[in-house]
């Protein structure tokens, strides 16, 4: 009796503490989302409203802030879309192709100076973006690139990013040192491995770098701010802060409008790759 | 269609450390030749130096007469087996048989006959479409020998390849490349540790040992004249017991028994004698060896394992046939034609004349 008092005491006492985790969980969520919530809703409504009403819920629904920021800037916002599209999907092919080569490089061939380059490489990892800004800019304006998309994508193509770099040799250090022996036996030159073994068996860190260099391009400000000056080379990130004008008007619906439809291609983007990044199918097939 | 190999005084070092240690060899044409040692003893190196996975430090290597030191693997006319096996496991069985000749630019057609024709000696053709994962040890296993026999090379190399296999298919895959070896003929060169394999495969055993050939011969001059103590205890199972033993005045004393034959040309200090030569029975030209304490016995029906150890201590292995009553304390015979004398650091097999006991 006593027995099973103490075992429905324990239920009670389980179910209470769950009750208590997810009402914490819940209210964090809420409060991390609320931002969010707050800004689709002001997308939505009358643009007198937005920093009046306290409701989440619209008085009434309008999609006027979306054709107005669509269309209310000299450019189209369609433009600085376009614009972003370009620069964030060359970075990733330049990313992808680049450090891979360079990771490969560093993890299954022997040269001179392997260590030494390795070093150095992982030393840039650790210099802040802002040291390098000025001396970058400079040579940028020497080359005539400036106002031009080049200072934002051609180094991505030169494998500048030490952190997928890292990332990338750490995945192929895993991958069995025996399978390009087997395929140098097979007669494949070290670019064959590269690409017909290597490659395929690394899917993962490719799906992974793709995700970040999408997001961390599609999202970077700075970069556009600083070699971006003409309005028809604005990419989005530009484009948004265009509806913020220190010297008069400011368009707060447009801008809420085109905040949330600029968030839709990162969305969809790690929607699409993050499959991939749970599929590790890098060892099996050898010796369990 | 099967390759002449000959290493002249090869020798490999890592920076200061040297692991092989100029290593002269000749391997004819068609031949299976097993390299076989501890681990440690430069064997795999061995072979893929060979196989031009590994730079040669030192001497040369010739295939069909030709230096090859400094060629790639492929152009050696070479194809190897790993112990990983080292499948591609992101392609189909087929792809992975592939793989090899459409590097070579093979036509279509050709790649595939001679993948349906290597698939079919290693019966695996139901397999052709399926992921490497999807298979088993065994499976894998003739994958992998089938990867290497497709692209019709011309010198083998094995790399432990059973030795991720368990026992019983160790033994059948084991047959299957003798097997194998017997139809397609080319020149063979396997590495194992098991020496049951190097026995029962080889034409011609190499024992390695820290990088330098102990001897080389066929299993059976192995066998029955090692030219050391390493390689008579490493060929050979049960091991050959070793006891320690002396010249005498009229011949060598071996623990408390004196057996008179000429004199050597050094002093022994080692007797080697092999378990299955060990009777605990007379007999015709049986020497007495002393009297021995039982251990334990181990009763394998065609076979009675018997481990004693002699008076003054000496652990001694007994090799019977059948299934003889063993006591707790048997006598114990040699027969002296079967007996080996080592000197004193082992590196020597001391040549014995028989006399009238």
């Amino acid at each position: 009796m006593t027995n099973k008092l103490s075992l429905s005491q324990a239920t009670m006492r389980s179910r209470v503490a769950g009750i208590v985790a997810h009402v914490l969980l819940i209210g964090a969520s809420i409060a991390m989302i609320y931002p969010l919530l707050w800004m689709l809703s002001a997308s939505f409504r009358p643009e007198n409203e937005i920093f009046t009403s306290t409701s989440l819920i619209p008085s009434s629904f309008s999609l006027t802030s979306y054709v107005q920021g669509w269309n209310g800037l000299p450019v189209s916002f369609g433009r600085f879309f376009r614009n972003s599209f370009l620069i964030a999907t060359l970075c990733v092919v330049g990313n992808v192709f680049s450090c891979s080569l360079a990771a490969f490089a560093f993890s299954r061939l022997e040269f001179r100076g392997r260590r030494i380059c390795f070093a150095l490489m992982l030393m840039t990892l650790m210099l802040p973006y802002h040291v390098t800004l000025i001396p970058q800019y400079v040579l940028f304006r020497e080359l005539g690139w400036v106002n031009t998309f080049l200072p934002l994508v051609v180094p991505k193509f030169l494998a500048a990013d030490a952190f997928f770099i890292f990332l990338m040799v750490q995945f192929f250090r895993g991958l069995p040192k025996e399978l390009d022996e087997a395929a140098m036996i097979d007669g494949c030159s070290p670019w064959r491995v590269y690409w017909k073994v290597i490659m395929p068996l690394s899917m993962p860190v490719l799906a992974t770098a793709s995700i970040f260099t999408f997001i961390w391009t599609w999202d970077d400000f700075l970069g556009p701010l600083i070699y971006l000056s003409d309005m028809p080379q604005y990419t989005a990130m530009l484009g948004l802060r265009t509806f913020v004008d220190s010297s008069g008007v400011s368009n707060f619906g447009g801008l809420f409008a085109m905040s949330v439809l600029s968030l839709m291609p990162v969305f969809g983007f790690f929607l699409l790759f993050q499959r991939l990044l749970i599929e590790g199918i890098a060892t099996t097939g050898m010796k369990r | 269609m099967s390759s002449t190999v000959e290493l002249r005084n090869v020798t490999k070092s890592y920076g200061e450390l040297q692991v092989v240690h100029g290593v002269d060899l000749q391997i004819d044409p068609g031949e299976f030749v097993v390299f076989v040692g501890p681990s440690g003893s430069g064997k795999s190196t061995l072979l893929r130096m060979v196989a031009g996975l590994e730079e040669i430090t030192g001497g040369d290597l010739m295939i069909d007469g030709g230096k090859v030191n400094h060629i790639a693997p492929y152009e050696r006319g070479i194809a190897m087996v790993f112990q990983s096996y080292a499948l591609y496991p992101h392609m189909t069985v087929y792809k992975n048989l592939a793989f090899g000749l459409e590097t070579a630019k093979t036509s279509k057609e050709e790649i595939k006959r001679r993948v349906l024709e290597t698939a079919e000696i290693l019966q695996i053709e139901a397999l052709l479409a399926r992921k490497p994962r999807q298979l088993s040890g065994g499976q894998r296993q003739r994958v992998a020998i089938g990867r290497a026999i497709v692209r019709e090379p011309k010198l083998f190399l094995f790399d432990e390849p059973l030795s991720n296999l368990d026992a019983e298919l160790r033994v059948q895959m084991r047959v299957e490349i003798a097997k194998l070896h017997k139809r397609l003929g080319n020149t063979t060169i396997y590495v194992t540790h098991d020496q049951v394999e190097a026995m029962t495969m080889a034409h011609k055993i190499v024992v390695l040992n820290n990088g330098r050939i102990e001897q080389v011969g066929s299993p059976l001059d192995l066998y029955n004249a090692p030219c050391n103590r390493f390689v008579a205890g490493f060929i050979g199972s049960p091991k050959m017991n070793f006891l320690s033993a002396a010249a005498s005045s009229n011949g060598v004393r071996i623990g408390d028994v004196s057996v008179p034959c000429p004199p050597f040309e050094t002093s022994p200090v080692t007797f080697g004698i092999r378990p299955e030569h060990l009777s605990i029975v007379a007999g015709i030209n049986r020497i007495k060896l002393g009297t021995a304490a039982v251990d334990l016995v181990e009763s394998l029906g065609g076979q009675t394992v018997v481990y004693a150890s002699l008076a003054d201590r000496q652990p001694l292995t007994i090799l019977l046939e059948g299934q003889p009553a063993v006591a707790d304390s048997v006598e114990v015979f040699f027969d002296f034609e079967k007996a080996h004398f080592f000197d004193r650091d082992g590196r020597k097999t001391l040549s014995k004349h028989v006399q009238a006991a």
